[in-house]
C-alpha cells in the first residue's frame, strides 16, 4: 500500500475541537474554525517548548514528592510518617497485596513511566527520528490514557485525614509531600497534552515511513 | 459549504496527520488510521436519547453520591464518617489546602459541570434545535474530560477503606456505591465522540 497523503502536504487542517476538515484558506495565524470558532493550527503552537517546560518542572517536583512524607499517623501519642513508597510497603505487609499492586502502579510506576516516556518522545521528535513511529504514537496514546490515575494518592490522603482525627489517640495528618505529588500529576498531564503527536511523523524525509504490514 | 475542495467526507488522523476518506461503518465497527493505527472514529454507540438518559441518571447518582457519607469508621468507640464535600472542606482547613482545591475540582466541580453542560446541549438538540451557547458548552466539555476524575476518587475511597480496616471497623456507605455507579455512567457518557454531536448540530442548521 502506498503511504497516505498528510494533511500538512495537502494544506488541510483538521479542527481539533470539532473534527471539521478545513482547506488552505485557513492556514494563516489566528485562523478560526468556521463551524466551532476554535483556533485552528496544523501543529500545536510551541508544542515541544511547552511540553519540555512542564516535564522539567514535573521532574524536579518528583524529588520532594517522594522524599517528603505524605502522611503523619499518630497512634496513642506515637507519630510515624510515611512516604509514597512506604505507604505501599505498609499496604503490602498488612496483607492487601492486590491493592498494594494497584497503588504501586498508580503512584510509583505511572509517574516514573510518564516522565521517562515523555522525555523519550520529546527527544525523538526533536531529533526527527524515524525509528518505530507507529509504536511511539501508540506509546503517546497510552500516556494520554493513564495520566490521571496517579491522582489516587491525593484522594486517599484527603479521605484519611478527614476520617481519622481523634486527637492524640488516633490522628492522620497530611505531609507536604502530597502537594508536590499532586503538582507532579497535574504537570505531567499538562506536558502530555502540550505534546503534538503529529511531530513524531514530521521527519525530514516524508517518504521514509515504515512499511505497512497487513 | 465553506470550502472549494469537498472536505466533508475527509477525516484527518489527530495523531499522525494522515488524510483518509470517510467510510460508512456498521454497528460496533471502529475506523483506525492505516498510517499509525490510532482510532479515527466509530459507529456511534449512543444516540441522543441514550446520552440524555445517561446524563439524567448521572445527575441523580451525583446527588445520591454526594448527599450520603462514603465511609464510616469505628475505632474503639470513637466513630466518624465523611461525605465528599466534608472531605474537601476538612482538607481545605488542613495544612494541605491546595490538595482540597485539586480534589474539589476533579471529583466534584468538573463532573458536575460535565453533567450540566451535557444536559444543556442534549435537551435542545433532542428537540431539534441548537442551544445558544452550543460552541462554548462543547469546547468546555472537551477541555474538562481529562480533568474529571470520579473514577480515580472512587478507587481512592476503596484504598482508604482497606487501609483503615487494619486499625478500625470500617463500613462503606451509600455514598461509595453512589460513586461506583456514577463512575460507570460517566465512563459510558465520556466514551462518546463529541465530534459526532458537532456533526449532528451542523445537520440541524443545514
Amino acid at each position: 500500500m502506498s503511504s497516505l497523503p498528510r494533511a500538512i502536504d495537502l494544506k488541510l487542517i483538521g479542527c481539533q475541537a470539532c473534527g471539521l476538515v478545513l482547506d488552505n484558506q485557513h492556514q494563516h495565524r489566528d485562523a478560526r474554525c468556521p463551524r466551532c470558532e476554535a483556533r485552528v493550527y496544523s501543529r500545536k503552537p510551541d508544542s515541544l517548548a511547552r511540553s519540555w517546560a512542564y516535564l522539567i518542572a514535573a521532574t524536579i517536583l518528583y524529588i520532594p514528592a517522594n522524599l517528603l512524607p505524605i502522611m503523619l499517623t499518630t497512634k496513642m501519642y506515637n507519630t510515624e510518617s510515611s512516604t509514597i513508597v512506604s505507604g505501599v510497603i505498609e499496604l503490602w505487609q498488612s496483607g492487601a497485596w492486590d491493592l498494594a499492586v494497584i497503588v504501586f502502579t498508580a503512584s510509583v510506576v505511572v509517574p516514573i513511566l510518564k516522565i521517562v516516556l515523555l522525555t523519550f518522545l520529546l527527544l525523538s521528535a526533536q531529533l526527527r527520528s524515524t525509528w518505530r513511529q507507529r509504536e511511539r504514537t501508540r506509546l503517546y496514546r497510552v500516556i494520554e490514557y493513564i495520566g490521571h490515575w496517579s491522582m489516587l494518592d491525593v484522594f486517599v490522603v484527603a479521605l484519611l485525614i478527614t476520617l481519622v482525627h481523634f486527637h492524640k489517640l488516633a490522628l492522620v495528618q497530611a505531609g507536604p509531600g502530597i502537594i508536590a505529588f499532586g503538582a507532579v500529576v497535574v504537570l505531567t498531564m499538562l506536558a502530555s497534552m502540550s505534546f503534538d503527536p503529529r511531530l513524531i511523523w514530521d521527519t525530514k524525509e516524508p517518504d521514509q515511513r515504515p512499511p505497512q504490514n497487513g | 459549504m465553506h470550502s472549494r475542495l469537498n472536505t466533508s467526507n475527509l477525516v484527518i488522523c489527530e495523531y499522525c496527520d494522515a488524510v483518509h476518506a470517510r467510510v460508512l461503518l456498521r454497528r460496533k465497527e471502529t475506523a483506525h488510521c492505516q498510517h499509525c493505527g490510532s482510532e479515527l472514529y466509530r459507529h456511534p454507540r449512543l444516540d441522543i436519547d441514550m446520552m440524555m438518559a445517561l446524563t439524567a441518571a448521572s445527575a441523580i447518582m451525583f446527588i445520591i453520591a454526594n448527599c450520603y457519607p462514603i465511609v464510616a469508621l469505628d475505632m474503639q468507640g470513637l466513630s466518624n464518617q465523611a461525605t465528599l464535600w466534608e472531605t474537601i472542606l476538612f482538607t481545605l482547613d488542613s495544612n494541605v489546602g491546595a490538595i482540597a482545591v485539586l480534589a474539589a475540582a476533579s471529583a466534584f466541580f468538573f463532573p458536575l459541570i460535565q453533567i450540566i453542560l451535557f444536559s444543556y446541549v442534549l435537551i435542545p438538540l433532542r428537540a431539534g434545535r441548537k442551544p445558544a451557547a452550543f460552541a462554548g458548552a462543547m469546547h468546555a466539555l472537551r477541555q474538562l474530560q481529562p480533568w474529571s476524575m470520579v473514577e480515580v476518587f472512587m478507587l481512592g475511597a476503596v484504598v482508604s477503606v482497606v487501609k483503615l480496616t487494619a486499625v478500625a471497623d470500617v463500613a462503606p456507605q451509600i455514598g461509595l456505591w453512589g460513586f461506583a455507579v456514577l463512575t460507570l455512567l460517566l465512563t459510558m457518557l465520556s466514551s462518546f465522540d463529541l465530534h459526532e454531536l458537532w456533526d449532528q448540530a451542523a445537520e440541524l442548521e443545514a
